[in-house]
């Protein structure tokens, strides 16, 4: 209190320290039973779908559709399980992930474009794989 | 006081997220714009701080699969006059395994969910439940892997399965470790209780498992779906 | 019992190895003798081995990276030598075998070991400083990295004492480095020694980012941090982001060779291209990796000795972050001739010209900051108006590669070898030595003598173009890269010139050990006393010299970019009468266990000592988890303890209340 009085008073001090604390940890990431059971049953539902398809050889069992789940899947994860959102606590590792799925798909999407450039030029009549 | 001033320990304080306000704040009480130069007791979030680090090295962890996920794609079809994947894959177990894994990452948020509520033993029991259900996907996978050795489709006999058993066991050991971390931190928790460090590496644990189950989804269907399905 | 490791692995037959090895064991003998009988034992372990502390960490990466510079320059001296002598009926004095090796080496021990060292040794001392930070965000795992990297050093230079090295370059390509081709240990030691060093490089990315986004001081927002900070947060994200596939391709080779695997080979689908192409996706960016630091370590210098603030501080922010993505883009112009094909080529060659852009607009940046200042000729000011100089005409010659139809004619010739060496002397070393002599005094509280600087500058600066510029000519004129041995009469004066030069660098790394003698020597008239010799404008300039273990008594709240130039144009008072109590890490011995562990564990595998390597693994886990359930992590400084030494410093004044 003498320091509130002193700077009423008219004399505030020239470098003033101030005791300054950061809030409490804050409480639970948007982490409830709901979002780990809404999360669990999409993930299964997502996971069955797709080995249903290829188990009975359905014509939608192809590779975008696989491909497709998956992702949804990912993302299932990413928001339900890790609760990755747009919050500004998650802020960080958003942006974190969104550069890794970058860099993911530069490091997969590039290598089998050149691989595959390479094999046409390279190794003529040899068989090129699983690569789409 | 004003809204953002509190009174603390005998001294004024700025709350939380002022700082830059600091001079606004402080008109109120006809401070000096120049008063607050210094900080004396300046704490950084530390759990925030690790979980960004731990964090930073799971999308580390992602970017190595993803240099084993594009040597897969490149060398599936190499199986040099060898079996393929759609001759080896068995999706019925390969499916049994994921659900082995999905539920254990579901146990996995259960126990979170427990440790945030304080619950000891609710959080170790959960755990236990994620720990053999993670044991039993590792075995099955040991187990898939003995069989293929056994009928000669082990990873020294073309490109395409050194990929594939290098890729899928790389999943696996990750799994391994991290059976044994969850091994090493229910033994903590019994032995400390849930103390704030206890609950942060709980949370790094949590995460881990998560993840790797991410991975997994990448792998059955990048691998076994993609791999029967052509 | 002991793998494949007998006594026959000592090369005895081989008198220059033997010669080297002597060397190396004499010295580490003095060492060792010198500790013991000064008594320093203890000492040395609970201060410096074991220190948490970022400056100590960060001292103990420039001194391995300068004793590791001796070990590549010697290297560096022995192929220079070769080569001029080795002309017609010549053939020199080291057979290819060992020459090999040798270039090796020098490419090996060059960029792991002495350039990643020198800039994480860097960041380590001066990052934390300038953004108001009192450690780095995990301090443990800091020094468990700079103990793996040690780990990683120490293989490679016992590489030389019992077995052999690699003979594959720098990067080990397949077939070459596969058992097939290459069945004794020397690949071995590579791998090892690389991936062991290469985690605790991944850790201190982490480490680095984390530290940067969370523990800046109050009101220091993104925009306002110091351009070295900048530079260092976009470093480490690559590091984190390209490391794991160093780590991957390694593996991937070990499995190959360890395990009969076929990744690499030339049977049953194996595909060394492949190699090619996921080791140059980690091997670009490393390259960036070790330059940008430098650049922020310019942009430092420049403003601070032309009394200016740094001309377009946005627009070199951008352009940090525009190369640290272009370089994720441009990893194809390593192997433009492997056969990729004109599109893929075009689209490579397209991006690696495009990143040229933005480190012009740095160039143009500094040389717009010096424009009107009052520029001050210090010894860091040369090295770094050196390099403005060396590394533009590097960049041009690498614009000049990124050409395919160009590049199809000076791949792997010596064309490209004094490309990669102008950017990378002219860049990279010349920007650590810069960085040393502007942060010596905050990092040891004494300058370094400005006379041997210079001295040593010149000699850097004369002998880079005296051994390099032959290269360029040689490399348009046919000559191949990694050659013991030559027929063409027109090379060889050349070559003679280039060892010149070699000569020259080699007088101006003799005045840098001479420097180090002498400010050691003079430190009491060298001595920083105010914190601030230079008038510098980040905030490790507002420290006392040398920093105290707590680094700040007082965390400062910044108003503005250059927040210490703008403390001392508010005229703040960095004295203080009231102190409280200090938060500290304690110092732990797990992180150089568990690297010893490891190093045991990598020696093992290297002579498939099986069950040591299993021994050292699980000695390594053990570590570990002991250290899980070692609870004294942390102590305090008292305030009384902060008062004395901020006291020593002239920083405390009487209780004005």
């Amino acid at each position: 209190m003498n320091v509130a009085n002193e700077a009423v008073a008219g004399h505030a001090p020239h470098a003033r320290v101030v005791h300054i604390e950061h809030g409490a940890h804050a409480a639970a990431h948007g982490a409830t039973h709901k979002q780990y059971i809404v999360g669990f049953l999409l993930a299964i539902a997502l996971t069955v779908v797709p080995f249903a398809l290829v188990m009975t050889h359905s014509v939608a069992g192809t590779p975008l559709f696989i491909a497709g789940f998956a992702v949804a899947q990912i993302l299932v994860h990413v928001l339900y399980f890790l609760h990755v959102n747009g919050s500004e606590q998650q802020r960080w590792n958003l942006t974190a992930l969104i550069y890794t799925a970058i860099v993911v798909g530069i490091v997969m999407g590039g290598s089998i474009w050149i691989m595959h450039h390479l094999y046409i030029n390279m190794m003529p009549g040899m068989m090129h794989g699983s690569m789409d | 006081m004003s809204e953002s001033i509190v009174m603390h320990d005998g001294a004024l304080a700025l709350k939380p997220g002022y700082v830059d306000h600091a001079a606004d704040a402080l008109r109120d009480l006809r401070w000096s714009r120049d008063a607050i130069d210094f900080q004396v007791e300046h704490h950084h979030d530390v759990a925030a701080t690790a979980q960004l680090g731990f964090w930073l090295y799971l999308m580390s962890d992602c970017l190595l699969f993803s240099g084993l996920f594009a040597t897969y794609s490149v060398l599936s079809g190499h199986t040099a006059g060898g079996p393929s994947g759609q001759s080896l894959f068995e999706l019925p177990y390969v499916l049994v395994e994921t659900m082995f894994l999905l539920v254990s990452s579901f146990t996995c948020g259960l126990a979170t969910l427990a440790m945030g509520s304080g619950r000891r033993n609710a959080t170790v029991g959960w755990l236990a439940l994620t720990f053999l259900l993670g044991l039993g996907f590792v075995g099955m996978e040991v187990h898939e892997f003995a069989h293929l050795i056994a009928i000669g489709a082990g990873p020294s006999h073309s490109a395409f399965l050194s990929s594939f058993f290098t890729l899928v066991a790389t999943h696996g050991l990750h799994v391994t470790c991290g059976l044994i971390w969850m091994a090493v931190m229910m033994a903590t928790v019994l032995k400390k209780g849930l103390t704030p460090s206890t609950q942060s590496r709980l949370n790094c644990l949590s995460l881990f498992w998560h993840f790797l189950d991410i991975i997994w989804v990448g792998v059955f269907s990048l691998v076994y779906l993609f791999g029967v399905a052509h | 019992m002991l793998g494949k490791l007998t006594l026959s692995a000592i090369p005895y037959t081989n008198p220059i190895v033997m010669g080297a090895v002597a060397f190396m064991v004499l010295g580490a003998i003095a060492v060792l003798g010198l500790v013991t009988f000064l008594g320093k034992w203890k000492y040395l372990w609970t201060e410096w081995l074991t220190s948490v502390d970022h400056k100590r960490i960060g001292i103990m990466y420039l001194i391995l990276g300068g004793v590791m510079l001796l070990r590549g320059f010697a290297d560096a001296i022995m192929m220079r030598s070769q080569q001029a002598l080795a002309y017609g009926h010549s053939m020199g004095y080291l057979p290819p075998e060992h020459f090999d090796q040798v270039f090796s080496a020098h490419g090996t021990i060059m960029i792991f070991f002495m350039a990643m060292p020198m800039v994480i040794g860097l960041m380590n001392c001066v990052l934390p400083l300038q953004i108001g930070a009192r450690d780095v965000a995990f301090p443990f795992l800091n020094n468990l990295s700079l103990w793996l990297t040690v780990a990683g050093a120490i293989l490679i230079n016992v590489s030389l004492a019992i077995g052999n090295f690699s003979r594959t370059g720098w990067l080990a390509y397949p077939p070459l480095s596969e058992l097939h081709f290459s069945p004794g240990v020397g690949v071995d030691y590579w791998i090892w020694a690389l991936q062991v060093s290469g985690i605790g490089t991944t850790l201190s990315g982490v480490n680095f980012i984390a530290t940067i986004l969370k523990m800046r001081a109050p009101g220091m927002t993104l925009m306002r941090m110091p351009v070295f900070t900048w530079a260092a947060l976009c470093t480490n994200i690559l590091i984190v982001a390209v490391f794991p596939i160093l780590t991957v391709t390694l593996a991937l080779l070990t499995m190959d060779r360890y395990l009969g695997m076929h990744f690499f080979t030339n049977s049953l689908g194996g595909d060394p291209m492949m190699y090619l192409n996921l080791i140059w996706i980690w091997g670009h960016p490393e390259v960036y990796i070790l330059i940008l630091p430098l650049f922020g370590v310019y942009s430092e210098i420049v403003p601070t000795f032309s009394g200016k603030p740094l001309f377009g501080y946005t627009s070199m922010v951008y352009a940090t972050m525009a190369i640290a993505l272009l370089s994720m883009l441009v990893w194809l112009h390593h192997f433009f001739t492997m056969g990729n094909g004109g599109d893929v080529n075009a689209f490579f060659g397209i991006t690696t010209m495009i990143i040229a852009v933005p480190t012009g607009v740095k160039i143009f940046n500094w040389l717009f900051t010096m424009y009107r200042g009052r520029i001050r000729f210090t010894t860091p000011m040369l090295w770094t108006i050196g390099f403005m100089i060396t590394f533009t005409v590097g960049g041009m010659t690498g614009v000049l590669l990124s050409e395919p139809p160009a590049d199809f004619v000076l791949h792997n010739s010596l064309f490209l070898v004094a490309h990669f060496h102008n950017v990378i002397i002219g860049g990279v070393v010349f920007g650590v030595f810069a960085g040393l002599s502007y942060w010596a005094p905050k990092i040891f509280g004494f300058a370094l003598d400005e006379r041997l600087g210079k001295w040593a500058f010149w000699c850097w600066f004369i002998g880079f173009y005296v051994a390099f510029m032959p290269l360029y000519i040689l490399g348009l004129m046919g000559a191949t890269r990694r050659l013991d041995h030559y027929d063409v009469a027109a090379w060889h004066p050349l070559f003679i010139v280039a060892a010149a030069g070699a000569v020259i660098i080699f007088c101006g790394i003799l005045f840098q050990l001479a420097q180090v003698a002498v400010s050691i020597a003079h430190r009491e008239q060298l001595r920083d006393s105010t914190g601030d010799p230079w008038h510098g404008r980040t905030l490790e300039w507002s420290l006392p010299s040398p920093a105290p273990a707590y680094n700040f008594a007082r965390i400062p709240v910044v108003r503005d970019r250059d927040a210490f130039w703008d403390m001392k144009q508010r005229g703040v008072d960095l004295s203080a009468s009231t102190f409280v109590p200090i938060h500290m890490p304690r110092n732990k011995g797990a992180g150089i266990i568990m690297a010893g562990f490891a190093l045991v564990t990598a020696f093992s595998m290297v002579w498939h000592i099986w069950w040591l390597a299993v021994a050292g693994l699980a000695g390594v886990l053990v570590t570990l988890i002991r250290h899980n359930f070692d609870d004294d992590r942390d102590f305090h400084i008292g305030a009384e303890e902060v008062r004395r030494v901020e006291g020593l410093h002239g920083r405390v004044h009487a209780r004005s209340m």
